[in-house]
């Protein structure tokens, strides 16, 4: 059913109805006096009836701030102006506070970036839906009631009667969303502005989400989507945006630009999203090899589209011996109400030397306490960890201390691992002194050494990581767990917090390390498409249990248990369209988790 | 105005700039307690005055040009009391700080890190310290030890232990299950290094304001209890002595109480300001 709106004919013609809104060279600056800052700089854009645009950029780019100029509400600081505007083909460079108000929700429905803290709290879902309703009384007084009911029902929220008396705090992350969703949707707004509606939700989760916009699509709302996600784009958009700096690099129908990118940094982003097809391949440019470039804010894009793709990798041979061996290990947690949630049940893995295994699942599938459970940093309730043929998990601490420079680990922030008050020569300091490295000029020398192989550069060592960029924090952390040397470096959601090109130089980064030093990784993730691109072997945990396990390739391409199927179907920019049948066929080797395969098939 | 503007820009002078602005009484604040700590180290800078001379002749003179705050009954010149009774009061204060602040760290690190049952003991024991007014405990503690400066120094030292104790084990309980805590753990730092490094420093911070501001409550238990003459005996220049001679006197002769009163007041007043400073500061550094 989607089909027809990818197609170049149909979208054409929806174009040629009259826009909802149209922008042209819109600016945004912001300060004032002699420091003004440009956020967004010319940009033009219109979304017609029934349309999808997607505005992609790194953050930063300036997307939401265009976002906002577009309902008004780009901030008290920032100074808007623009050669044209119009919304329902009225100029709305004139329009008042009033005039705005009668747009936002009636015309124009916005869904804020952070779902999970854009609902009051105080308020029940119900009262943050009928909001709108009862502010353009859309519908009679008495009506109101059954309305947001039906309105959370098409939502996807199951039992809205409940759900309506219920405040934020007791839905999930999904649920809110939804909420929010419905909350902007309510006064049925011409057009929905919905800036990452889709991030920091889980997979099945988001591809509800996608689902619920497209069939509000299909009845002709206009639909404006910010997101860094390129798989989410290519999953819904009929036109695409990328934005760079506040300025528009390159905008086009979707299935073009996203298979054909014309400008070189749309193809730098598109060659930087991991996925099993760029397995053993770099992902950022870089002409080194051995040394990962310096780190850049704004990765300067190779105009040849051959330079982004560097040498094929060769999996290293796994000895014999596994390093981490888990056997039958289980954690429960009890719970402030006093229930026993058992966060982790008859989890096993082995680890060889240089092998990467990937821990797959959604959030709150024991991912995390299974890592910490192999670092020794929780003690498992039942089975036993062994590492290095040793018994790990029942071993003392002032015995294990000494052997945990061997398994080193990194977290999604970074930051938080980090002594507030430290310099980056500290941080590294510590970790050296660890491994018996004195004070001095020899640790000094070590420290410089370590940022050098991370892409970092010795003027980082005075720094404090709160004024480190995401990527060079994450270098930083890197480092330090490099710092002794280990055998198994245990990522936890490394990259998940980073802008794509950063998590391109971050992943790259870790794929030299493996290849240099031999380092085994567990490398947990939710994003399917990086666990993908970097490990041989992946485990699917569901509900604290393994579900299924075994080489990347097979697990993706065709996975045996019903909850991986779940998985990989709700990953976006697969070749499954809402409202596409339930159980669909086996996707072909090799794509399965390609974002881009449904482009190639459609042509 | 741009040329303010780019000026503010630069991350030191806002940061100075910014400090000052959130606490206006900041500088002021600052100029009375370098005057106080001035007296206290080098009192004869600011007086030519002794402040134990008596002079019957010149008793009870109102405050003029040779004497600024006037003369008490027997002829002693107030201001250089007060001046030299910034000694006595300072060290009452600061003393029972540092006592009470490094008792309470230890006892808090020893609830926060120590376990559940050090955890139980030792919020227990505060609890019922807590129960009592600080005062009142003071007196308590002086009444078994007797009177006198250290130990009116150490007994209101020992009354503000239950603050301190408390707030370094609600932080430290924080801070233990801090990820940097936890990345130290997975590096191999053994336990005491965790705790010296990482731990005692980053619960401090919160300490050291509440300490400032608590060096000001101590001064004043410190001239209430010198003035109940449970510390300091006369004829000692110290605050709260001063209020005590002079109170059969306020009738008729108001400067003798009311600039050892004012000098309190002063000195607890710009400790505090510069604490909710040094508070806010910190608060924007962790931000």
């Amino acid at each position: 059913m989607t089909a027809p709106t990818r197609t170049e004919p149909a979208a054409t013609g929806r174009r040629a109805r009259t826009p909802l809104v149209e922008i042209a060279k819109l600016r945004v600056d912001f300060g004032t006096g002699g420091r003004r800052v440009r956020a967004v700089d010319a940009v033009d854009l219109s979304v017609a009836p029934g349309e999808c645009l997607a505005l992609v950029g790194e953050s930063g780019s300036g997307k939401s701030v265009t976002a906002r100029a577009l309902v008004g509400l780009a901030g008290p600081r920032a100074h808007v102006s623009c050669d044209r505007m119009l919304v329902d083909g009225r100029d709305a460079t004139r329009f008042d506070a009033r005039a705005w108000r009668g747009v936002r929700g009636r015309r124009i429905g916005f869904v804020l970036q952070d779902a999970l803290v854009s609902l009051d709290v105080l308020r029940t879902v119900g009262a943050e839906v009928a909001e709108p309703l009862r502010t353009h009384a859309v519908v009679p007084r008495g009506r109101v009631h059954t309305r947001v009911l039906d309105l959370l029902a098409d939502a996807g929220i199951p039992d809205p009667a409940r759900r309506v008396r219920q405040y934020p705090h007791q839905l999930s992350g999904g649920l809110r969303q939804r909420a929010l969703i419905a909350s902007a949707l309510a006064a049925e707004p011409a057009l929905l502005i919905a800036d990452e509606p889709t991030t920091a939700l889980d997979v099945t989760v988001q591809a509800q989400i996608l689902d619920l916009l497209a069939d509000k699509r299909a009845g002709g709302m206009g639909l404006l989507l910010i997101s860094h996600d390129l798989a989410v784009v290519s999953r819904v958009a009929d036109r695409v945006a990328v934005m760079r700096d506040g300025v528009i690099v390159e905008q086009g129908p979707a299935a073009r630009v996203l298979t054909q990118p014309e400008h070189p940094y749309t193809r730098l982003l598109l060659a930087a999203v991991p996925s099993g097809r760029t397995r053993g391949r770099r992902l950022s440019p870089g002409p080194d090899d051995t040394r990962p470039e310096e780190p850049t804010h704004t990765p300067r894009p190779g105009s040849d589209p051959t330079s982004v793709t560097g040498p094929r990798r060769t999996r290293p041979a796994h000895r014999d011996t596994p390093l981490v061996e888990a056997h039958a290990v289980g954690r429960s947690f009890t719970d402030a109400d006093g229930s026993v949630r058992d966060a982790v049940r008859e989890f096993a893995v082995t680890i060889h030397p240089g092998e990467a295994v990937g821990l797959v699942g959604e959030s709150g599938s024991g991912k995390t306490t299974a890592a910490r459970l192999l670092l020794g940093l929780v003690t498992p309730d039942t089975g036993t960890v062994r590492f290095d043929g040793r018994p790990w998990s029942t071993m003392p601490e002032r015995a294990r201390r000494p052997l945990r420079r061997r398994l080193q680990v990194i977290t999604q922030d970074p930051l938080g691992s980090f002594d507030p008050r430290w310099s980056v020569g500290r941080l590294l300091g510590e970790a050296l002194g660890t491994v018996g490295v004195r004070r001095g000029a020899a640790r000094r020398e070590r420290t410089v050494d370590l940022l050098l192989r991370v892409g970092l550069a010795a003027d980082h060592l005075g720094r404090r990581p709160a004024t480190l960029s995401g990527g060079q924090r994450q270098r930083v952390a890197i480092a330090r767990a490099l710092a002794t040397e280990p055998q198994v470096l245990v990522c936890d959601e490394p990259v998940s917090a980073l802008d794509v090109s950063v998590q391109a130089q971050v992943l790259d980064l870790l794929a030299d390390l493996r290849e240099s030093h031999g380092l085994a990784l567990l490398f947990i993730s939710h994003d399917l498409g990086v666990v993908h691109h970097v490990c041989d072997r992946v485990l699917v945990m569901h509900d604290g249990r393994v579900v299924e396990q075994g080489d990347v390739d097979r697990v993706f391409a065709d996975p045996e248990h019903a909850y991986t199927r779940t998985l990989l179907h709700a990953l976006p920019g697969r070749d499954l369209g809402p409202g596409a049948s339930p159980a669909p066929p086996p996707p072909p080797p090799g794509v399965a988790a390609d974002f881009l395969s449904f482009r190639r098939t459609d042509r | 105005m741009s040329a303010t503007a780019s000026l503010l820009a630069h991350p030191r002078v806002g940061r100075a700039a910014r400090a000052a602005r959130l606490r206006p009484g900041a500088v002021p604040a600052l100029v009375v307690v370098t005057c106080a700590v001035l007296a206290a180290l080098w009192p004869d800078l600011l007086t030519d005055h002794s402040p134990d001379t008596t002079a019957p002749a010149r008793a009870l003179r109102p405050p003029d040009t040779e004497h600024l705050f006037g003369t008490d009954q027997l002829g002693r010149d107030v201001y250089a009391r007060v001046v030299y009774g910034a000694r006595l009061s300072l060290e009452i204060g600061v003393g029972a700080t540092v006592i009470g602040s490094v008792v309470g760290t230890v006892i808090g690190l020893v609830a926060g890190l120590g376990g559940r049952a050090a955890d139980a003991v030792s919020m227990r024991a505060t609890d019922v310290l807590t129960a009592f007014p600080e005062l009142l405990l003071a007196l308590l503690v002086i009444t078994v030890t007797g009177p006198g400066t250290t130990n009116v120094l150490v007994s209101i030292g020992v009354a503000s232990v239950p603050g301190y104790a408390r707030l370094v084990r609600s932080r430290a309980l924080v801070v233990r299950r801090a990820d940097f805590v936890e990345a130290g753990v997975a590096l191999g730092v053994s336990r005491p290094a965790l705790v010296l490094r990482h731990i005692l420093p980053n619960t401090v911070g919160p300490l050291l304001v509440l300490a400032s501001i608590g060096t000001g409550t101590a001064v004043v238990s410190g001239a209430a209890l010198s003035y109940l003459g449970m510390g300091p005996r006369p004829p000692a220049a110290e605050w709260g002595v001063m209020l005590a001679d002079g109170q059969d006197f306020v009738q008729t002769a108001w400067w003798i109480t009311v600039f050892p009163g004012l000098a309190v007041a002063a000195v607890v007043m710009a400790v505090t300001v510069l604490g909710r400073t040094l508070r806010e500061r910190g608060t924007e550094a962790t931000r």
